[in-house]
């Protein structure tokens, strides 16, 4: 068997239709992530030890085991779980599953960039005695978030590309209009090399962007020039 | 608890096959050669690029097609999958630490007159494979994630095993994934550990700048 | 001596098993301009830090303008103050850092203008009025729409100065402000203080090791070390006709 380009145009329609599900759901459970991960950085910022220790765990344990079964446990056994247990569509179990997943990653990115921030910026706010709200929505979050965009930014390619896992318990995406085609045909070559074309064509550019963008912030927020005023000509 | 030992082979082969792969493709991309570069360039970029669950499903439907390629067994296309991956991600890793590294010694192992070989394997080496450590760590683990992904093409390991109590003790479900979940975690705990030990390590004995 | 503005009773400081300050008992006067000095560790720096709220006595009073700055009167008892008691007292404090500690991403206008108008409710148009005013005052009237990066050491500390004093605090801490800038700096920081002092009405409580300045400026000079005040008076009794050793050595070491 060989390469089929007629088969390829007719894969197209249904892999162009995975395709949308495929993006709607990774800014779904992207931004689902981004706030789930406010809510770990912040709970572990109460100064509680025996809160912060187990918080650590949770985020440890969900993040060292593998996204596939958490879905799989969401999907299969959540609805099993007494009292608590829900039957929940395979979207929304996508949406929390994979979301809270990479939460706790984020949240390792939020926090990275809250105590990146000098001491002596909360001392100044304190000293011009600004409330707590102000302090943390006017000195230290516009300080703290910018400089991990490109960080957050590269998760968001690698939701993009954690997506398809949902295959697995029937979201319609591209892998799962793909491999439908497939086994209707008995031949996956053209359909899931579409599929890898795709995520290949909409992920590097992304990633390029991203990249590009991760310089001009290590620029941006040089030591010496922490203002972010980028001096033309002069690249430190 | 069967499918364990397959959970752990997969993980010990494609840990090995994917440090083999980081290395060759960060020199290849190093290298002086053109082609050289740009052909792991390449590679880098394009299993960087796609999703790891569409490369494997690749190797194990599609590739039989294109080439009448079987990669002998199940097995071994689940492990070099997660191997090319994985080794295209870490090569990202051997060229940053080589670079940053050679920046600042290369001059310092220049004027003892060593040769380019000698200074790669005496003074470059040693400290890039040191700070290279703790991200292989962060690796490692990522993998051991990964290998959950070889229940799909079939190989029987853990969360097959599981799936298939599963279907036939439904009330059991919840039961089951926690176990599986925990049995995960109990593996990835020696290598965080490992990790955060490597972490420690590499802040030693690397000339920074 | 008028009521005072400010009142140490038997502060006592620890960090960990290390006692900084070992029984402090201080007075400041409205207007009144104290000088700090001492050998580093000797807890100089601590005793404003606890004045701006920034470190918590571990035990003893501070009364800051006839109310207790740490504690609040409950039933009354003496309880530790809370987060909007805090915010009531600290009001009438301001502080200089040593490193400055202006908000990066904001403008010297901005920086000056954002305690007005969220703490005191200012408006806008006032704040704004208010901060190029005190600008022009410490002589950066050109700079207002620029960024503290692009500024030497010693216009950064006049812009922390303004953003300070815009808030017309009633006592202003001044915490080694000199001692992060190049020499040939520190002079135009300097010159901007004793214009503020000249003006009178605040207080001031400095920590400095400029010694030429303290005598300048100061009504009365304290000498702490050890965690304890060791000497205190006016600047001619402490400066030149002490007999205590220890002050005498410290002193040495400033005279070229």
């Amino acid at each position: 068997m060989t390469w089929n380009w007629n088969y390829v145009v007719e894969s197209l329609p249904a892999i162009f239709q995975g395709m949308w599900i495929t993006l709607g759901l990774t800014i779904a459970c992207y931004l689902f992530a981004m706030l789930f991960g406010f809510v770990w950085t912040f709970v572990r910022r109460i100064p509680w030890r025996p809160l912060q220790m187990i918080i650590a765990f949770i985020m440890e344990f969900i993040r060292s085991t593998p996204p596939l079964v958490q879905l799989f446990f969401l999907y299969y056994a959540w609805p099993m779980v007494p009292y608590v247990g829900l039957t929940l569509d395979p979207i929304t179990v996508a949406i929390i599953g994979l979301g809270v997943h990479f939460s706790t990653y984020i949240a390792e990115i939020y926090r990275s960039g809250i105590e990146s921030i000098d001491k002596g910026q909360w001392e100044a706010a304190t000293a011009l005695n600004l409330s707590l709200k102000d302090k943390w929505t006017k000195i230290i979050l516009p300080q703290a978030i910018p400089p991990t965009i490109p960080m957050l930014g590269n998760y968001l390619i690698i939701m993009f590309k954690e997506v398809p896992l949902t295959s697995t318990i029937g979201v319609a995406g591209m892998l799962h209009m793909a491999n439908n085609f497939g086994s209707k045909n008995f031949a996956y070559l053209e359909p899931l090399t579409l599929v890898a074309v795709f995520f290949l064509v909409m992920s590097y550019p992304t990633a390029v962007l991203f990249r590009k963008l991760e310089q001009r912030m290590n620029r941006r927020f040089d030591k010496n020039n922490p203002t972010g005023k980028i001096d033309k000509g002069v690249v430190t | 608890m069967q499918g364990i030992n397959i959970t752990v082979t997969v993980l010990i082969a494609s840990a090995v096959l994917s440090y083999l792969i980081a290395f060759i493709a960060g020199f290849g991309r190093l290298s002086n050669n053109i082609f050289i570069r740009k052909f792991t360039g390449f590679y880098v970029e394009v299993f960087r690029g796609t999703s790891l669950i569409v490369q494997l499903f690749w190797f194990y439907y599609a590739l039989p097609g294109l080439f009448d390629i079987h990669l002998a067994t199940d097995f071994w296309a689940a492990v070099i999958a997660i191997a090319m991956n994985y080794g295209a991600y870490m090569s990202e890793i051997v060229r940053g630490s080589i670079l940053s590294v050679a920046k600042g010694q290369r001059e310092a192992a220049t004027a003892l007159n060593m040769s380019r070989f000698q200074r790669m394997r005496l003074v470059i080496l040693p400290q890039a494979v040191r700070m290279m450590l703790p991200e292989f760590g962060n690796y490692l683990i990522q993998m051991l994630k990964a290998t959950s992904l070889v229940s799909l093409v079939g190989l029987t390991d853990i969360l097959y095993h599981g799936d298939v109590f599963r279907s036939t003790h439904l009330s059991l479900a919840p039961t089951v994934y926690i176990l599986i979940l925990i049995f995960y975690f109990i593996l990835a705990l020696p290598l965080i550990w490992l990790t955060r030990w490597a972490e420690k390590q590499s802040s030693k004995g690397v000339a920074s700048e | 001596m008028a009521k005072p503005i400010a009142v140490y009773n038997d502060v006592h400081k620890s960090f960990g098993e290390v006692e900084v300050l070992k029984g402090i008992d201080l007075e400041i006067a409205p207007a009144e301009k104290v000088a700090l000095i001492g050998p580093s560790g000797s807890g100089k720096t601590t005793i404003i830090r606890m004045l701006m709220t920034l470190e918590q006595p571990t035990s003893g009073t501070i009364v800051v303008d006839g109310q207790y700055l740490w504690h609040m009167e409950k039933n009354g008892e003496l309880v530790p103050a809370n987060e909007k008691h805090l915010r009531q007292v600290r009001g009438d404090i301001g502080m200089v850092f040593q490193h400055f500690n202006l908000f990066p991403h904001m403008s010297i206008l901005e920086n000056c203008m954002v305690a007005p108008i969220n703490v005191k409710g200012v408006p806008k148009k006032e704040a704004r009025q208010r901060s190029v005013e005190m600008l022009e005052k410490v002589g950066l009237g050109d700079k207002l729409d620029d960024y503290p990066s692009q500024l030497s050491g010693g216009q950064k500390q006049r812009v922390a100065m303004a953003r300070a004093l815009v808030m017309r605090p009633k006592i202003m801490l001044f915490d080694e402000v000199t001692s992060a800038l190049d020499p040939e700096l520190v002079g135009e920081v300097l010159e901007v203080i004793r214009d503020i002092a000249r003006e009178g009405e605040m207080a001031m409580v400095l920590v400095t090791h400029e010694m030429d300045f303290a005598r300048d400026i100061a009504d009365r000079v304290v000498f702490l070390d050890e965690g304890r005040i060791a000497e205190q008076g006016t600047p001619e009794q402490v400066l030149e006709n002490s007999e205590s050793e220890r002050l005498n050595s410290f002193l040495s070491r400033f005279r070229s």
